[in-house]
């Protein structure tokens, strides 16, 4: 089978890679890009622990092909932090114990960005509804919705 | 593995010339929400797939005063952006709105969920609640087929080899009028109808029904337009016996299964509560606007 070569932007940075052309993002991003921050969860696009951006939108890269990423610009968990530190939300996960065995986390903390660009105040509720496709099976959806709001509260002080 | 030959044409001749010359099987990707996952699972040893969010028009929503011009692969998360088109369908932008989580709606497009055809696609109770159409791009030209007409039967539709779908045109709706989109579910969100109905009501200035379309979703190998529903409505003023009469009507149309989310007779007189919930609904909409 003949790969695809594809140029895309991913955090970024200009990126070229050769792929299968029934390669997910997702099996792009791990197995030959060596990005294991994104998780593979169910590879059905049900859990979001495979979160990234494409274009700024939300999506599962599990249900992206890698050749769709030609030309667009891609954002991931290893995006989200700097070399200075963590994250605001990176941190307030910690400070509020909001993750157990971490698969779901990487997913969650991109997803949380994404919301808090959308809305940089969201309720509860509105947190809620849109985390809703990153599902977490250990630590469970509290202290996760506490960090979220936190670093939503930290972030809007900050801006 | 399934050994997948991936295009990107920027044209519909290129597309359909791809999809009608293709010697293995061949299906078009839009937001791969459904394809993706039937790509992995599949038994097929090639596949041809063909990506048509490159061609101009195809992810965009035009809205003139004649129709709204869908592309069919626009995002679920672009369409209910939309402002504009919500003012005017905000049945059909809330039956997309109900689509998967957040991850889902930047890719999931309407497009999609009527061409993968499942019987409780939200969408297409309230696309043929708006009376839209379907524009068929094929190797012998254009045609146009209206959504009730699209789907042919579970995961069926009406197009053959070589065939794309180029637009969903949904006709601007006359005064007075407006609609609404409801399913039962057993959770909050992110799941799929138990039973589903799309409404869309006209009054006139005295609030009596003058026109109406009623089309009930999940119940059924397709969904259904159910004229019958929209007869009883019409001439009335949407009182309780009037109502009662649309949801007698599309619970005695639906030919429902008993799966794990609901039984027959549950189904039955779901769809019926869900019609007379629409109906008031696109009835308090029309008169708001």
């Amino acid at each position: 089978m003949s790969k695809t070569h594809v140029t895309t932007s991913i955090n970024g940075e200009p990126v070229e890679f050769l792929c299968d052309p029934g390669d997910t993002l997702l099996d792009v991003l791990r197995n030959d890009l060596q990005m294991t921050g994104t998780k593979e969860g169910c590879g059905s696009g049900d859990c979001g622990a495979c979160s990234v951006t494409m274009n700024g939108r939300l999506v599962c890269s599990c249900l992206v092909l890698g050749v769709e990423a030609e030309g667009a610009e891609i954002g991931t968990i290893e995006g989200i932090g700097s070399n200075d530190g963590l994250h605001v939300i990176q941190e307030k996960f910690l400070e509020h114990a909001a993750l157990q065995c971490g698969v779901c986390t990487p997913g969650l903390i991109v997803s949380t960005k994404a919301l808090l660009e959308e809305n940089p105040n969201p309720t509860e509720e509105e947190a809620r509804y849109y985390l809703a496709g990153n599902l977490c099976r250990c630590t469970g959806y509290d202290k996760i919705i506490r960090a979220v709001l936190d670093a939503a509260e930290t972030m809007r002080e900050g801006a | 593995m399934v050994s997948v030959v991936y295009e990107a044409p920027d044209l519909i001749e290129g597309a359909v010339n791809l999809l009608a010359k293709s010697d293995i099987p061949a299906h078009v990707l839009a937001g791969g929400t459904d394809l993706i996952i039937q790509t992995n699972n599949s038994s097929d040893a090639e596949r041809l797939i063909v990506d048509v969010k490159k061609i101009a028009g195809m992810t965009d929503a035009n809205l003139t005063d004649a129709a709204l011009e869908l592309g069919p692969s626009m995002s679920c998360a672009s369409f209910t952006e939309r402002d504009d088109i919500k003012a005017v369908y905000p049945g059909l932008v809330e039956a997309a709105y109900l689509i998967g989580s957040t991850q889902v709606q930047g890719r999931a497009s309407v497009g999609g969920n009527l061409c993968n055809s499942s019987p409780a696609a939200d969408t297409i109770p309230a696309l043929i609640a708006n009376g839209a159409q379907c524009v068929i791009a094929g190797p012998n030209g254009e045609r146009t087929v209206p959504v009730e007409e699209f789907v042919t039967g579970v995961g069926q539709n009406c197009m053959e080899k070589g065939e794309l779908l180029k637009q969903i045109t949904v006709p601007r709706p006359a005064a007075n009028t407006s609609d609404a989109y409801l399913r039962f579910i057993p959770r909050t969100e992110m799941d799929i109808a138990v039973a589903g109905a799309g409404v869309s009501v006209t009054l006139d200035d005295t609030g009596t029904c003058t026109a109406a379309r009623v089309a009930i979703g999940a119940v059924a190998p397709t969904a259904l337009l159910v004229p019958e529903a929209a007869d009883a409505l019409v001439g009335s003023k949407l009182d309780e016996a009037a109502l009662q009469a649309a949801a007698d009507a599309a619970s005695a149309a639906s030919n429902p299964i008993t799966d794990r989310r609901g039984t027959v007779e549950y189904r039955r007189q779901v769809v019926g509560v869900l019609v007379k919930r629409a109906a008031s609904i696109a009835a308090e909409r029309a008169k708001e606007g």
